[in-house]
């Protein structure tokens, strides 16, 4: 029986149980002391408290971060906006004051009444909101008669206002009001129901910093509601300002320069990954999602055709066409298929297997070697490096070159494009790769996609000797009172697999598209400034096999879209800039011009460029 | 095995006392759910309802097991728990910005709730062989602090830092009750002064927010202050016989922040008045000396130091829910025995009220 306590340890234990006893009796008479203090000697004052509930919180919105380019031009504020609300246990009684309000301010009265019914058990002393953003006629009206309105409150809110109506509008986004899916996030767990959040582009991607803190203030109210003491303030803190890398004036030459088609520039410094230019077209009104808009606007805006709410500089995906060159010579070349001397034969036409495969020149381009070739863009010189490549080796260079993965920008929805495979096919069709399609891959066409990023990204990195940068949105992040807290830094995603004496000659080919009398880009000339570039024409499908239509009988929606991917100065490349121009036939002469005058706008002001020489 | 013993030496007044209990907290319950007039939330009464006729049957289970047998199982119901602590965290569900909970269909359970008993059948087995008269060394303090510091890093990490700091104070009751030597005592008490500054200077920015929220509710009088103040004035209008059952206006219009859970005393307060709060208090006491009185009677070191736990527990958790709602204590969300809603919380009191009877009851059959 050792388990059992000796009678000396169990009288040890028993003292200890006394001790404690003891101790548990003094704490429940603490507590009794504090009821007694609450109840009895404070109840009268505390109950006065209770009967009106005087003692009220209000919020004050916390401003959000500001918006610039990377010059410190403003593209988004904040404006005042005024809410109506009513606290129903002040504004006694409730239908008159309704009706006086809504003949006030000429809204009817049924309205306000929807807006409190469903609400009218839980807020009695909480503010309801009626009407949100009334305008400054109503507001005089309100304010006027206030005392003729009890319980009818004016909040003057931040808003959000985007200064420039539809521009830059893919890559700023908009702020809209937090769904229930997102209220139940672990992302926005402090966020509260009717929170204005980002929704889409940077006002997304850097919401943590735009948001600021909300404060508020605990006051003491008499019974119309009036505040008679403020208890207690917590000051709101204003968000963060961001300043983006976009060049507002370069922006707006872009935004013009895409009027009335459907398509997008995008265009980055080759030498940190910074975007100057991300413009698409058509766009949409940021403000209309943050003020409201109706069914029909959205309706139009999700039914058009063109697609005006698609970043088609990040999200659209296109065959390369022509652009795609780039990738198959530095792949023939750095794999030995051919070198600087190779000429192949072009007669207009290939034969491979039984088939004929075209050169888009129909007479041909006679003998043509590695430079000729990208500056004329012959069709046949290529199909004959792509087959002896083979797609599974054409494919290795394409993903190495960031094909067929997304760039990594900070946006949403990125597009990844597709590098085809033998696998890839198979996999996807069942069916094994014939060695005609890599003819087409080879020229661009074919299963290939890729998105306006992405070749900008690889034109960028032939220019600056091979590196891939990742692209950068954000230049720097500043507080409300102008202290920088976060810079961006450029990084390298990769580095493409050529060595420096192919890229030369990639880059010569390159000069030699916009600066020979027969290069395809000739019409993105520019006196003073060496411009190198490459066209494309990517053709729809539907329209790829040995169609002999005259161009002018096609439809719209079948037309080719027109790819110019360029970089200038040739040597010490300032910029670089895609552009593609959905169903506008011909690369060089749809695309070409609009890449030619943004390179104009931003270098022409810059007088170190117009030294540069071509090599 | 069931014998006239069981009918002689069962705790009639424990059960009797654990009853009265449990219809005071479903009235206030019920008032707490459907006084507050937008959505009567009458669900979760009958939810409580049925959750209170499980724990019955549970505390029946935890009493007719021999508490010998829970002494020899005591680590491996440990470990068990600290299974589902760290599931919890993994898999559990995101409410209101914490992970405790674990769903099973329409269930969800708190294992946070369980890791309090567990810790305390598991502390009770080490100090039952540990302690003696001379009080415990250093060395002897090591693997009780290691068995509490995993379940409460788990805890601290859902985040839930008031039953954290609940299982600090029920773990720090037990070993002071069997005694630590006085050299031992004085060197802990002398590197946790030493310690508390070091661990404040590591705290990142909002935890330290965080900490002094919870100390000081007046430093956010938006949120932790707010509260208080309206419960404080529901509480304090209630005045001697309160405003009536059903009658509570602060508990009507919303004003009180978790009424059925974290602030349900204020709802009874407001509505019975000091009456019916003191009367509460008193039966509160009653449980607490029952509860010691089960101790006291015991004679088996084990025996005595899982009743003493255990009514260490249901003492804090007491001590600091009315603390808070009175404005004595942090803000934080430690249940009421009894009377705040919540199935893991009333099951949790069901086992240790069983766990109670099971000691009590069994200290004639070792005869």
């Amino acid at each position: 029986m050792s388990e059992y306590l000796k009678t000396a340890d169990a009288d040890w234990y028993k003292r200890r149980i006394i001790k404690v006893m003891f101790c548990a009796v003094g704490a429940f008479f603490i507590l009794f002391i504090r009821l007694f203090y609450l109840q009895v000697i404070q109840g009268e004052e505390l109950k006065r408290l209770s009967e009106n509930n005087f003692i009220r919180l209000q919020s004050t919105d916390a401003s959000r971060g500001l918006i610039f380019d990377r010059n410190g031009n403003l593209l988004v504020d904040n404006r005042p906006a005024f809410d109506l609300s009513i606290i129903l246990k002040d504004a006694k009684p409730v239908e008159r004051t309704i009706e006086k309000l809504s003949h006030y301010i000429n809204v009817p009265p049924t309205e306000f009444m929807g807006k409190i019914s469903p609400k009218k058990g839980i807020s009695f002393y909480k503010p309801i909101l009626l009407k949100q953003d009334i305008g400054r006629d109503a507001l005089a009206a309100v304010e006027v008669r206030k005392f003729d309105l009890p319980g009818i409150i004016v909040d003057v809110k931040p808003r959000r206002h985007y200064l420039f109506e539809q521009s830059t509008a893919h890559l700023i986004g908009y702020l809209s009001e937090i769904n229930s899916d997102e209220l139940k996030s672990e992302k926005y767990s402090e966020y509260q129901s009717g929170d204005f959040i980002g929704k889409f582009g940077v006002e997304k991607a850097f919401e943590p910093f735009l948001r600021g803190k909300s404060g508020g203030r605990q006051v003491e109210v008499n019974v119309t509601g009036q505040i008679v003491k403020i208890l207690k303030t917590v000051a709101a803190h204003p968000g963060q300002n961001v300043y983006l890398t976009i060049d507002h004036t370069l922006q707006n030459k872009a935004e013009a320069l895409l009027k009335g088609v459907a398509g997008a520039v995008v265009a980055m410094d080759p030498e940190t990954g910074h975007i100057l230019v991300m413009a698409n077209s058509p766009s949409f009104d940021q403000n209309a999602f943050v003020d409201g808009m109706s069914h029909e606007q959205w309706n139009a805006l999700v039914s058009n055709p063109f697609r005006p709410m698609e970043n088609k500089a990040v999200q659209g995906e296109y065959p390369p066409a022509s652009t795609y060159k780039m990738v198959t010579a530095i792949a023939g070349l750095e794999d030995k298929i051919i070198d600087k001397t190779t000429i192949f034969k072009c007669p207009g036409h290939y034969k491979y297997g039984n088939r004929v495969y075209r050169c888009w020149k129909r007479g041909g381009h006679g003998n043509v070697d590695i430079l000729k070739a990208l500056a004329e863009s012959c069709d046949v010189f290529f199909y004959q490096v792509g087959q002896k490549l083979g797609i599974d080796r054409l494919a290795w260079y394409a993903k190495a070159f960031g094909l067929g993965t997304p760039t990594g920008i900070n946006l949403d929805h990125e597009a990844s494009g597709l590098v085809p495979t033998s696998t890839w096919k198979r996999r996807r069709t069942g069916i094994a790769w014939q060695g005609g399609e890599t003819l087409s891959v080879a020229i661009g066409q074919g299963y290939n996609l890729v998105t306006p990023l992405q070749m900008l990204v690889l034109t960028s990195a032939v220019a600056n000797g091979g590196l891939r940068y990742k692209p950068l949105i954000m230049k720097s992040i500043e507080t409300a009172d102008g202290k920088t807290i976060l810079k961006s830094k450029s990084q390298i995603s990769g580095k493409l697999p050529a060595s420096k004496q192919t890229l030369e000659i990639i880059k010569r080919g390159l000069w030699e598209v916009v600066n020979t009398q027969k290069g395809t880009g000739r019409i993105a000339y520019i006196e003073g400034v060496d411009v190198s570039g490459k066209t494309g024409t990517a053709q729809v499908v539907g329209r790829k096999d040995n169609n002999v239509q005259p161009e002018s009988e096609i439809s719209d929606h079948l037309k080719a879209h027109a790819w110019f991917v360029s970089y200038a100065p040739s040597i010490d490349p300032k910029i670089a800039v895609a552009v593609i121009i959905e169903h506008g036939e011909h690369g060089s002469s749809a695309a070409a011009p609009i890449a030619k005058e943004i390179i104009k706008t931003y270098l022409i002001k810059d007088p170190s460029s117009r030294m540069s020489k071509a090599n | 095995m069931l014998d006239r013993r069981f009918v002689k030496y069962f705790d009639w007044g424990l059960l009797g006392l654990t009853l009265l209990l449990g219809i005071v907290g479903l009235a206030t319950l019920y008032s707490a759910v459907t006084s507050a007039a937008p959505s009567p939330q009458k669900t979760l009464y009958f939810k409580q309802l049925i959750w209170y006729c499980t724990g019955m049957a549970v505390m029946v289970i935890s009493f007719l097991v021999n508490y010998k047998l829970i002494e020899r199982w005591g680590y491996i119901i440990y470990l068990l728990c600290i299974v589902l602590l760290v599931y919890v965290l993994i898999y559990g569900k995101y409410v209101g910005g914490a992970r405790r909970w674990i769903v099973l269909g329409p269930l969800s359970i708190q294992p946070s709730e369980l890791v309090k008993i567990a810790i305390i059948i598991s502390l009770a087995k080490y100090y039952s062989k540990a302690a003696d008269t001379r009080g415990l060394t250093l060395r002897e303090l090591f693997s009780p602090l290691i068995l509490t510091a995993i379940p409460f890093i788990l805890i601290v990490k859902q985040p839930d830092l008031g039953t954290a700091m609940l299982l600090v104070l029920i773990a720090g009751f037990m070993t002071v009750f069997v005694k630590i030597e006085r050299r031992s005592l004085l060197f802990l008490l002398f590197s946790g002064a030493l310690l508390v500054p070091l661990v404040w200077f590591l705290l990142k920015g909002y935890q330290k927010r965080r900490i002094l929220t919870f100390f000081n509710p007046d430093s956010d009088p938006l949120g932790a202050g707010y509260h208080i103040i309206q419960s404080k004035i529901a509480i304090g209008s209630g005045i001697i016989f309160g405003k009536g059952y059903l009658k509570g206006t602060q508990n009507a219009l919303s004003f009180l922040p978790e009424q059925h859970t974290d602030f349900i005393f204020s709802v009874l307060a407001e509505e019975w008045g000091f009456t019916g709060s003191a009367v509460l208090l008193f039966l509160f006491l009653m449980l607490i000396i029952y509860g010691l009185n089960v101790a006291y009677r015991c004679r088996d070191p084990f025996g005595i130091i899982l009743s003493g736990g255990i009514t260490a527990m249901i003492f804090w958790q007491i001590f600091i829910n009315i603390g808070m709602a009175m404005g004595l204590m942090p803000v934080v969300g430690v249940p009421l025995p009894f009377i705040s809603y919540g199935g893991s919380s009333i099951i949790t009191m069901m086992i240790c009220i069983g766990l109670l009877m099971n000691v009590s009851m069994r200290r004639f059959m070792m005869e």
